[in-house]
């Protein structure tokens, strides 16, 4: 079936080609291109044609980067902790205790509010956590507290909360898909060779649900490292994370090289810190499900 | 009742996510100009303060044309790339199919910062045309996802019978296949309009002048006294999200139904 072979491979790529092509034309060039600009050198208003490495060499020197590239990533790593942390006795609820009837309908339950407006659902968290809001308000009509819990206001700590809540679905899915994959006959064996629930749990559920635990903090971390709108609502612009650095770089100062480096830069961070990630979690990874 | 804690934990996880979409209504309807408790009286003033905005009927016209041609072109995109990955082998499979997939886990700010940049050098105007760009590549992911479920679950020998019959590739996608995805289509065209709606980076950055749904309320939400206008917004918002994604989901289960797979649950 040789000719069946090509014709496979001439139609799959025939049809991959225009989703493909699009991928290339709107995302891939311009990423390239935000590379090159990256050792290109800034002029006024126009961007000058001259390799340098002066880009970088600011970015890595600059102590704003590094405070605020350091915050960015403890926010996400904070924020991916709790998510995960707080997701998969979720996950777990649904793959082991929920009627398989009603799977679909919990499920549902809980994407609906990651597709409800994500500002104004960021606002509001602004409205729950602030000075006179419903948790601080609410603790003093009470009479539990008598002046505001300042821990939850406009800070760092307000900023995970937000974003553990915008990005808690994405960790409850990869972690159920994993836990669905289990071959509930190999639970059953742990218990009958004499493990309790809870090292049954710890030796057999947890280590073949790992992939889906990475694939969740992986999921949560990237796109939270490069949120824009919660610092810019939450922190009233004060707490700047590495969004709205480059943000600030490329259209309010207009240094275009500048701004691409700091992007560069971030993504390779980011994309280091999920590669060792990955390599620290290898040896759940390999494992056949 | 089984799982008894972990049941009562899953609970309030969801009054955790559902907390700021359930003050949403409640903050829409008080009539105190600032949006903190206690409440004062009911009102549906801001409704109508909604209802008379220009600007904002500027902006839900932008946002809606915006979202259905993004829609409609993720979703072309997302069959051709379902159809491609579910049907066929080819080489570089893995890696292509990455590059798809890829928007999903790319920031949003790396995405449409890029896409600035590349559009200002070359001299594009910023339009809601450089928008509707962005917004299919961000769409298009989903599309496939939704798209690939729809296109798995498809017994090939239904084709093979249409060939079989005489049918040509064409008639056959068009009068076998297609009619068996057409839920997941409507699924993907939903997905897609609801995503598109609601994204906001993207727009901020490649919208030029022309407001969106999303950089409206940004704009609004650091003036006081249009909070509560906002708020009302934001409930109309949220019921028509609600209602898009119920839609969306039924079509999603017929599709599954109508295969004859198993449902293997929620929408990633």
């Amino acid at each position: 079936m040789a000719s069946g072979n090509r014709s496979q491979k001439t139609q799959g790529l025939g049809l991959i080609a225009p989703p493909l092509g699009y991928a290339v034309l709107v995302m891939a060039a311009p990423l390239l291109t935000i590379l090159a600009y990256s050792f290109l050198k800034d002029g006024y208003l126009t961007v000058i044609r001259e390799f340098t490495f002066d880009n970088y060499r600011t970015v890595w020197g600059d102590p704003i980067f590094h405070k605020i590239m350091l915050r960015s990533l403890g926010v996400a790593a904070l924020v991916t902790l709790v998510t995960v942390v707080l997701a998969f006795p979720v996950a777990y609820f649904l793959s082991f205790v929920v009627d398989p009837r009603k799977k679909s309908m919990w499920l549902f339950l809980i994407t609906i509010p990651f597709w409800t407006s994500y500002l104004i659902r960021v606002f509001l968290w602004k409205v729950i956590l602030g000075y006179n809001g419903v948790i601080n308000s609410g603790l003093k009509s009470l009479g539990i507290i008598e002046q505001p819990l300042t821990f939850i206001l406009y800070n760092v700590n307000s900023m995970v909360i937000t974003l553990a809540h915008a990005y808690a679905p994405f960790a409850i899915l990869p972690i159920f898909i994993a836990l669905e994959k289990i071959d509930r006959s190999l639970l059953e064996a742990g218990r009958d060779l004499g493990e309790s629930r809870i090292m049954t749990f710890w030796r057999v559920t947890l280590p073949l649900a790992m992939p889906g635990v990475v694939a969740a903090a992986l999921i949560v971390f990237i796109p939270t490292i490069g949120d824009y709108v919660t610092p810019a609502l939450i922190g009233g612009g004060k707490i700047p994370m590495i969004a709205n650095m480059i943000q600030a770089q490329m259209l309010d100062l207009d240094n275009r090289p500048m701004g691409s480096a700091l992007a560069v830069t971030a993504m390779l961070i980011v994309a280091i810190m999920s590669l060792i990630f990955v390599a620290l979690n290898r040896r759940f990874l390999r494992v056949k499900q | 009742m089984k799982g008894g804690g972990l049941r009562i934990y899953a609970i309030l996880y969801l009054l955790f996510l559902y907390a700021p979409i359930i003050l949403l209504p409640i903050f829409a309807f008080n009539s105190g100009t600032i949006i903190a408790f206690p409440l004062k009286g009911f009102t549906t003033d801001w409704f109508g303060q909604m209802f008379e905005n220009a600007s904002l009927r500027r902006a839900l016209t932008n946002s809606l044309i915006i979202a259905v041609s993004s829609s409609v072109f993720a979703t072309c995109l997302g069959v051709f790339a379902a159809r491609a990955s579910t049907r066929f082998e080819f080489p570089g499979k893995g890696p292509i199919m990455g590059l798809i997939m890829l928007p999903l886990v790319l920031p949003e700010i790396i995405v449409s910062i890029s896409l600035l940049v590349v559009l200002l050098s070359i001299g594009v105007q910023l339009n809601i045309l450089t928008v509707i760009l962005g917004h299919t590549l961000i769409c298009m992911p989903y599309a496939t996802v939704i798209l690939s479920t729809a296109f798995n679950s498809l017994d090939r020998s239904l084709e093979e019978a249409a060939y079989d019959l005489g049918e040509t590739k064409w008639s056959a996608f068009r009068l076998v296949i297609l009619p068996l995805v057409m839920p997941g289509i409507i699924s993907s065209l939903l997905m897609s309009f609801t995503i598109s709606l609601d994204e906001f980076i993207i727009a901020f950055f490649l919208a030029g002048n022309e407001p969106t749904l999303p950089t409206y309320i940004f704009s609004q939400l650091r003036f006081p006294k249009q909070i509560p206008m906002i708020m009302a917004l934001g409930t109309v918002l949220v019921v028509m999200s609600i209602i898009l994604l119920t839609i969306a989901e039924y079509f999603r289960r017929r599709g599954i139904a109508k295969t004859g797979a198993k449902d293997t649950g929620g929408f990633l």
